[in-house]
């Protein structure tokens, strides 16, 4: 073991322990293995001619293309504004007194949680055939006006009634969980201060819960925008998946359009992912925001390690004297 | 310092959580001003008593009056109706609450925790709210730390924000649940000072605590609770130093 001393600063400082480190030939192993991997998919990617990226190219900017885009942002955005509305409605419901509320909100998340979201796009586009015509009136009294249910719930209104529904009843869980992950003290405080049930829910409950709600959310909605593909199910015909099968189908190149489409969601998914980053450090205020930097450091040893400039983290090798259990010094495990 | 005026009174309280009759008929005054102190052991109903006071628990028999009100009830030809919750938040500003466990709300700082109930509930202006919040940090020693968020404060300084926040809505009455046990011993001092001050600007108070010292230093009534009655009660100094029951005797000589 060789050893080395602080800087000049402390004449009185121990002795550092400067060990050689515990090798990991397997790690390098396998990360050898991966390298080759990629640099054979690299390989392939570059010379096989099927790929026909001079194709991916051409119809990555086609115009068909990048309205589908848009379709299966709006059907996503839809669908998600409707769900969240839904869910929270729902979550809400399911923690009221009243145990209709308890019961109906129960029965809705099972219902659409337990059928596939496809049947329940292709029912939603089947409603004029259940429906044909659609009426306001008194109920079981007189009739006031009629429409043709075809012309209120078009394919787009179908499919966003079909994917909004299926993905509320899974939000309402998710939210359901946020809001019992506040503790109960939280909403006692704001009783005691004279606070009434809906601020109490808006400014104190909601806002905490929205820290355990986000990520999962983040992830329905990626979720949502590639279940978005399923619509031919009604059928609505605009989206992205529809719009370059029809392409692929025409121009007999299955390939190089399955590639423009993996390429769009993963550029849509990526700016999600962005903003889910952005929403999550919002909703972390209080928590994620607090660190030893800003404000008094709490735990006195992280105080004392703060104020020697140490890292709590990342601690640096233990400096001076050894721990010896039976004459056997103890390894620092790796960190 | 006990005043003329009566400001609480409970009578024959009893409280059932199911089969577990967890207040077995309490009465109790307390006059505007005093400041009453509950000690006994854990499970003897001192803090579900505090919580009936201001209706987070709904007592199973019995009344509760507050500044002469009926606390979660109006009585209507002779049959006692549920007042509705905007009703109850209501009766609930005039009674501030200090919890065991803080519960300061974690998203907001401490300003923010202050200037909450007076904006939200009382409608005042974020500027003045503003001011005021300033003032009561300033009170509790915390000025300083009016940007802070409560993972960044100490627990006794959770605590004494949290006093801030419900002075800010200006109460009558103050209860306190137990508020230094779940503080580490070096910060009880810190909070108790605070509520010392309280008691001397003659803040009515009614305080479930573990704290003797407090309690013969600043209380004006002791009350020793025990399996849900009260068994003991009276001037502090007399209860402490010559306790008349056997089970306040025996709780006193495992405390003090």
């Amino acid at each position: 073991m060789r050893s080395t001393t602080l800087p000049a600063a402390d004449k009185d400082a121990p002795e550092l322990i400067d060990a050689v480190p515990v090798r990991h030939p397997g790690r390098w192993a396998g990360a050898a293995v991966i390298v080759i991997f990629l640099a054979l998919l690299v390989q392939s990617l570059a010379t096989n001619p099927n790929f026909r990226w001079d194709v991916v190219w051409l119809y990555l900017r086609d115009t068909r293309v990048i309205q589908g885009v848009g379709w299966t942002l709006v059907l996503t955005a839809v669908s998600m504004v409707l769900a969240i509305v839904l869910a929270i409605l729902l979550a809400f419901m399911r923690q009221s007194d009243n145990p209709i509320f308890r019961w109906s909100s129960w029965t809705w998340v099972w219902f659409f949680r337990g059928t596939p979201v496809y049947t329940q796009l292709l029912f939603w586009g089947l409603l004029a055939v259940l429906y044909p015509k659609m009426s306001v009136g008194v109920p079981f009294g007189p009739e006031l006006f009629a429409l043709n249910t075809q012309d209120v719930v078009s394919a787009f209104w179908a499919a966003v009634l079909g994917l909004g529904l299926n993905e509320s009843a899974y939000l309402a869980e998710i939210f359901r969980a946020g809001l019992k992950s506040v503790d109960k003290g939280q909403t006692e405080a704001a009783e005691a201060l004279g606070m009434r049930s809906r601020k109490i829910m808006w400014r104190i409950v909601l806002p905490q819960a929205m820290r355990v709600i986000v990520p999962p959310t983040g992830n329905e909605t990626i979720g949502m925008l590639k279940t978005t593909s399923l619509v031919l199910a009604v059928p609505f015909t605009l989206d992205l998946t529809f719009q370059t099968n029809a392409l692929a189908n025409r121009t007999y190149l299955p390939i190089p359009l399955l590639i423009v489409a993996a390429f769009w969601y993963l550029v849509i998914t990526s700016i999600l992912m962005v903003g889910q980053h952005f929403i999550e450090k919002h909703y972390g205020k209080g928590v994620d925001n607090v660190s030893g930097a800003r404000g008094p450091v709490i735990n006195p040893a992280a105080a004392k390690a703060a104020a020697a400039g140490i890292d709590e983290h990342n601690p640096p090798k233990l400096s001076g004297g050894a721990t010896a259990v039976d004459g056997e010094y103890i390894e620092e495990s790796g960190r | 310092m006990t005043g003329t005026k009566e400001l609480v009174r409970i009578e024959g309280v009893h409280k059932y959580f199911g089969d577990q009759h967890v207040l077995r008929g309490i009465d109790m005054t307390i006059g505007q001003g005093e400041v009453s102190v509950v000690i006994g052991p854990s499970g003897s109903g001192k803090s579900t008593l505090l919580r009936c006071v201001n209706m987070l628990e709904s007592a199973s028999a019995g009344r509760i009056y507050v500044d002469g009100e009926l606390m979660g009830y109006v009585e209507k030809h002779g049959r006692l109706h549920m007042l509705p919750v905007k009703e109850i938040a209501r009766q609930r500003r005039n009674i501030g609450m200090v919890f065991q466990r803080f519960n300061l709300f974690g998203h907001k700082t401490a300003m923010e925790n202050v200037m909450e109930a007076p904006v939200q509930v009382k409608g005042q202006s974020k500027a003045i709210a503003r001011t005021r919040a300033l003032e009561l940090l300033d009170r509790v020693g915390l000025s300083e730390r009016a940007n802070h968020y409560p993972a960044q404060l100490s627990g006794g300084q959770q605590q004494r924000v949290a006093i801030a926040r419900a002075l800010a809505m200006d109460p009558e009455l103050m209860l306190f649940d137990e508020p230094t046990s779940a503080l580490d011993p070096e910060l009880v001092g810190d909070v108790l000072n605070v509520m010392k001050d309280l008691a001397r600007d003659g803040m009515t108070m009614m305080v479930v605590t573990h704290e003797i010292g407090f309690a013969r230093e600043v209380g004006d009534t002791l009350t020793f609770m025990d399996g849900g009655v009260v068994v003991e009660s009276g001037p502090p100094r007399e209860v402490i130093a010559n306790p008349q029951q056997e089970r306040t005797q025996a709780f006193l000589g495992k405390v003090l």
